[in-house]
């Protein structure tokens, strides 16, 4: 089951996740205990903005400005994937 | 073709102070001279990087008694991978878990035998509680996540909940109860070890409730008694297919328990190197896939689940490498699995537990 985040939620990487770039896959990626997640450009971009200040919707604004047609759902959706991963915790 | 790996299981030494009788060392161990120089590891890591691996899992027997421990940790996090330490907790000083964490230990894994310090250090062999106990403290006090790990079996199972209790008490944040897997050490001690139904089914609804009501804060992974099922537990993602083992003398195993096997040529990190025996070696190719598959796999939809289950597990009850897991109730030799419970789950006479120790 996935969580619900709201666009208010503050999502923050979780202790003893390490997020690197992989020369040899060529992309983001994410390192926790139980495995490893190979990011997009647009899940890197989000991961890298859920520093425990902004807001899912801060997130959709500052993503906004990158990319086009990015939506504060669509991010939600994809951060409650990162909690769901345990790659990130959610406060507020 | 294969894709990447993503990690590596480095056993580093079969040595362990510990002689837990379900240890999933294979039952020859090997000695501590002809255990991998540093340089032979150092090189392996380069090569598992090269090859993609992002996790390096370093583990033994106890990998605290290699002395080059924290040079490896260090190359380890140099190469930019996720360095977790998988330990007994025994020898774990304040000092030198400070020292390993400051070079890049990124997670610690620690094993738990039991809840209650009686119970642990009679499966242990030895007097480790208190020091895992306070292991553990220094892991926290280091702000590292903690991983407490835990074989289930008939001696342990009952005290399920204590279980549950004593990792929340040691501040981990994941908690992994295993049911206990029967290759090498545990297929010999298994009429000590196997759970009967009744245990299983007091400790399910317990590990459900305490996995509910800990949501957030630890999660918890609950490893099936696969005798018990009617399907097999899937094979990692698929054998080859994500992490390869190297075992102290420099082996490379497509998985941990493969030197049961015994039909299978196992390849070593010093006559070749990790990409070719990743992609190119009959061992690592010898499951991959579907193709190696025979009725009723071959034609079930669960293979894309299971896998077929276990290969070790499949050799050993059957003699065949490719058959079905004769723990999947499809299987034409489930019946030995079924006798297997009939006759070691309440066996008249118990024996004792043959407990794990290099010859
Ligand atoms: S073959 Fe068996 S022991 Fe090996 S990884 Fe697969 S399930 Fe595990
Ligand atoms: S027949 Fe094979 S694939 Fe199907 S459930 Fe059994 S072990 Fe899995």
């Amino acid at each position: 089951m996935t969580p619900v985040v709201a666009l208010d939620a503050v999502p923050r990487i979780r202790r003893g996740v390490k997020c690197t770039y992989d020369q040899i896959r060529a992309a983001h990626v994410v390192l926790f205990p139980e495995g490893v997640l190979v990011l997009n450009e647009t899940a890197a971009s989000v991961v890298s903005l859920c520093d425990g200040t902004r807001s899912v919707g801060d997130i959709a604004l500052a993503l906004g400005d990158e990319y086009d047609g990015v939506e504060p759902e669509d991010i939600a959706g994809l951060v409650a994937r990162l909690v769901d991963r345990r790659v990130v915790d959610v406060d507020g | 073709m294969a894709e990447a790996p993503f990690g590596l299981l480095a056993e580093l030494t079969h040595r362990c102070p510990l002689q837990c009788g379900y240890c999933s060392n294979p039952v020859e161990l090997v000695r501590r001279d002809a255990e991998l120089s540093t340089e032979d590891w150092l090189r392996v890591f380069d090569q598992a990087r090269a090859l993609g691996a992002l996790q390096i899992h370093l583990s033994g027997g106890e990998p605290l008694l290699r002395p080059d421990l924290p040079e490896l940790v260090a190359h380890a996090n140099s190469l930019g991978c996720y360095v977790n330490l998988v330990t007994s907790g025994v020898g774990l000083s304040r000092d030198r878990l400070r020292d390993l964490a400051s070079r890049g230990v990124d997670h610690v894994q620690l094993s738990l035998q039991d809840a209650t310090r009686a119970g642990n250090d009679r499966i242990a062999g030895i007097k480790a509680f208190d020091r895992k106990v306070q292991a553990a403290s220094f892991v926290r006090e280091e702000g590292l996540p903690l991983t407490v790990n835990t074989v289930l079996h008939r001696q342990n199972l009952d005290n399920i909940a204590g279980l549950i209790a004593m990792a929340e008490e040691m501040g981990a944040e994941r908690l992994e109860l295993a049911n206990t897997q029967y290759y090498g050490w545990a297929l010999r001690n298994r009429a000590v070890l196997l759970p009967t139904r009744a245990q299983l089914a007091h400790a399910g609804p317990v590990v459900a409730a305490a996995q509910d009501r800990l949501r957030g804060r630890m999660e918890i992974v609950y490893v099936i008694a696969d005798y018990h099922e009617a399907h097999p537990k899937p094979c990692m993602y698929g054998w080859g297919a994500r992490q390869l083992t190297v075992a102290p003398n420099g082996d490379v195993l497509p998985c941990p328990a493969a030197t049961v096997i015994s039909s299978l040529r196992i390849e070593n990190v010093r006559e070749a190197s990790l990409h070719d025996i990743w992609y190119s070696s009959p061992s690592f190719n010898a499951f991959r896939g579907f193709d190696w598959m025979q009725d009723p796999c071959r034609s079930c939809p669960r293979k894309e689940v299971d896998f077929g289950g276990c290969r070790c597990q499949a050799f050993q009850l059957t003699g065949d490498a490719a058959a079905t897991d004769p723990v999947c109730s499809l299987s034409p030799d489930r019946s030995t699995v079924d006798l297997i419970l009939a006759t070691e789950m309440a066996p008249a006479e118990v024996p004792a537990m043959a407990m794990r120790k290099m010859r």
